[in-house]
């Protein structure tokens, strides 16, 4: 999950990491009152969770609290990128006099951590590393140790900052390792890190991604989460513990196991080839279970999609039996009535397919459609979901 | 031959007495897997019944702690099943035991936890240099030499024992696969995990196939996220001289959507499946459109051998 900029603002700030006064404002009305409490020059940041947006205006600095207001106004309900912004922050203006960049984020081809810094902060840092890669260290961290103040000086050294400005730095380090290994995150980035005309190093702009399956043992990320933004099928999925992602094609999809889930999508967007461009409408993995609750759970969410005009349901029996995936398919039917009205279009194979096959023949429901092969079936849904546009 | 399990690995259960250690316990040994005992401190010195492959049955001893169960068992392959706030421990309980090969079957396991049982893993090096413990997942459904021994989830009737190797981000994809290509079987199927942290990688098992005399071709599958696959690809073109058919998941997966698995996003413009796909087929890998497509290209391969 990604943060706001707010939200990173304040989980810096509870590891001690230093920053500067912030609050976040949905009216102009609130704006301007963090900015009085505020005091002095404020900036106004659009909270959205994209970059690019100091270059789409979302970005200002305001001289007075009044100043702020109007900033807010025109910030608020700002289109960046696709992405509605509906939050903004009220900063407190910085006396910047230098720029740096720190991220520290989860290796994946190391299956490590890897620290990068660079005194040459504020741009972007994909094109910092292709155009002056020299300029950005990369050190690797150990996840058993995380960054030690002998790590946070390896980090500064080989950044290059002089030694009075590495000082200072060195315990920020440090403090944003805390951020990253207590708060369970995958990415912690500070861009711009600035040292200010007298000296003080601040975390002027943070991004933070957490582990979702660390939320277990981190309570208050629950807070964290932007329900506002969830799709409200994605929302009534994840009520249901669905594992389901809205994509914006006409064929729903019901698979088991995320890479045949994955797969399946791809193969109806191949197939749709031939049926007028049609693609799969959502990613949905009912897991291993398939019972007749969470078939009807999904298919109720896949049907209550208005872009649905057929739906494709491919599953491979490992453990899950054939059987129970039919049984749970002619219930979840019954438990749906009227209400299910579009083709299903169903593909069984693996652990008792004979028995699973024979329960849809004999249910016989007027909807099903059993086909044989995951390739067949489809070019079936994909046919179905044409001939219904 | 098959790699990394074979007929004669001893293996104990983490986890034993829970519901999916149960469940598995006996579809293991119903595949003819020697499970040697379990783990469980709590239930420590009771034992749980099962059935052999004979139908014949059996008591397996419960043990308080891995190292304990390698003593008493010789068990040289450990299995876990446990809860993912417990795993962590599980794992490091294992390297600590010095077993050769734990499969982690669990998800859900934040991924710093990960990080840091491999991390600890490479600390704890043999005389050659490499870490003791051999780790496959987390996040996976295990490993299965057909006919021989299954580590894991796999349903062990999909297939039975032949010539080509497989390896897979994905559970049902790879059940998937070794259905489609039943008719020419496998000596043995990897699942590695849809984890962004993972201990074996598509390049481990793809060296272990290369080196396996009964192995004649290799099928390797990837999904978006990371670019493990491009890795995978570079590696094959330099050192692996049997054919290799691949297929990638999640060419429609939006950039920033988790797709299921943990690890599986494509992020800005990278980990995306058409960057894969070009990477293994520069590497003169044939690359299917789909599972069956794919099933068809190692077929024509292995015909024209």
């Amino acid at each position: 999950m990604d943060l706001f900029e707010y939200q990173a603002r304040d989980l810096f700030e509870k590891h001690g990491v230093p920053v500067l006064q912030g609050y976040v404002a949905t009216t102009a009305e609130e704006a301007k009152e963090a900015a009085e409490k505020i005091g002095g020059v404020t900036v106004v940041k659009a909270q959205v969770k994209v970059g690019g947006r100091g270059k789409a205006g979302g970005v200002k600095v305001a001289k007075t609290a009044d100043e702020a207001y109007e900033y807010a106004q025109q910030i608020l309900g700002m289109d960046i990128k696709g992405h509605t912004v509906h939050r903004v922050m009220i900063a407190q203006g910085a006396d910047i006099a230098e720029e740096y960049y720190f991220s520290l984020l989860l290796d994946r081809a190391n299956r490590s951590y890897l620290a990068m810094c660079s005194v040459e902060g504020g741009m972007e840092i994909e094109q910092l590393a292709v155009e002056r890669p020299e300029a950005l260290a990369r050190v690797e961290v150990d996840p058993n140790q995380g960054i030690t103040e002998e790590k946070a000086r390896q980090i500064v050294t080989e950044a290059k900052f002089d030694d009075e400005t590495a000082e200072k730095v060195v315990p920020v380090l440090v403090k944003l390792g805390e951020v990253y290994t207590k708060e369970d995150a995958t990415l912690v980035e500070v861009n711009p890190l600035v040292k200010t005309g007298d000296g003080q190093i601040l975390a002027l702009d943070g991004k933070v991604s957490l582990d979702e399956n660390a939320d277990f043992r981190q309570p208050d990320h629950e807070s964290l989460v932007d329900k506002a933004a969830e799709n409200p099928l994605e929302a009534k999925a994840k009520e249901k513990g669905l594992n389901y992602v809205k994509l914006d094609g006409q064929v729903g999809i019901i698979g088991n196991g995320a890479g045949l889930v994955m797969s399946t999508l791809d193969v109806v967007a191949y197939a749709g080839e031939a049926h007028g461009g049609v693609k799969p409408a959502n990613f949905l993995d009912i897991g291993g279970g398939a019972s007749a609750e969470v078939m009807a759970d999904g298919l109720d969410v896949i049907l209550g999609d208005e872009d649905v005009k057929s739906v494709f349901v491919n599953v491979f029996g490992g453990i899950t039996a054939c059987d129970a995936v039919a049984n749970g398919i002619v219930k979840a039917l019954e438990i749906l009535g009227d209400s299910a009205t579009k083709p299903l279009v169903v593909r069984l194979d693996g652990n008792n397919v004979e028995e699973g096959r024979r329960i849809l023949e004999e249910a016989n429901h007027p909807l099903v459609t059993s086909v044989d092969t995951m390739d067949g079936g489809a070019d079936r849904a994909a046919e179905l979901a044409a001939a219904a546009n | 031959m098959s790699i990394f399990l074979n007929k004669d690995s001893k293996v104990i259960v983490q986890g034993i007495t829970g519901g999916e250690g149960t469940k598995h316990t006996a579809r293991m040994l119903a595949a003819g897997t020697q499970v040697v005992g379990g783990v469980n401190a709590r239930k420590a010195g009771t034992t749980v019944a099962h059935k052999d492959q004979g139908g014949n049955d059996v008591e397996l001893p419960v043990f308080g702690s891995v190292s304990e169960a390698v003593e008493q068992t010789g068990a040289n392959a450990s299995i876990v099943f446990v809860p993912p706030k417990f795993c962590k421990d599980a794992v490091i309980e294992a390297i600590d035991a010095s077993v050769p090969l734990v499969v982690v079957i669990t998800e859900g396991i934040p991924v710093q936890d990960s990080a840091e049982f491999w991390a600890y893993s490479k600390t704890k090096t043999g005389a050659d240099g490499k870490p003791t413990t051999r780790i496959i997942g987390p996040n996976c459904p295990g490993i299965i030499s057909p006919e021989e021994s299954l580590l894991g989830i796999t349903p062990a009737n999909i297939t039975g024992k032949g010539k080509l190797g497989l390896v897979s981000k994905s559970g049902t994809l790879t059940y998937q696969m070794m259905f489609e290509l039943r008719d020419l079987g496998f000596t043995t199927a990897i699942g590695i995990g849809g984890d962004p942290v993972i201990g074996t990688t598509h390049i481990d098992a793809l060296e272990a196939f290369e080196a396996d005399p009964e192995t004649e071709g290799i099928v390797m599958i990837g999904e978006i996220g990371g670019d493990a696959e491009e890795r995978a690809a570079e590696y094959i073109k330099a050192n692996v001289t049997k054919p290799v058919v691949g297929y990638v998941a999640g060419f429609t997966a939006p950039e920033g959507k988790t797709m299921g698995h943990a690890g599986a996003i494509v992020s800005g413009s990278s980990g995306t499946a058409q960057a894969k796909k070009e990477a293994l087929e520069a590497a003169g890998v044939k690359v299917g459109k789909t599972p069956t497509e794919t099933a068809e290209l190692m077929r024509e391969l292995m015909g024209a051998k």
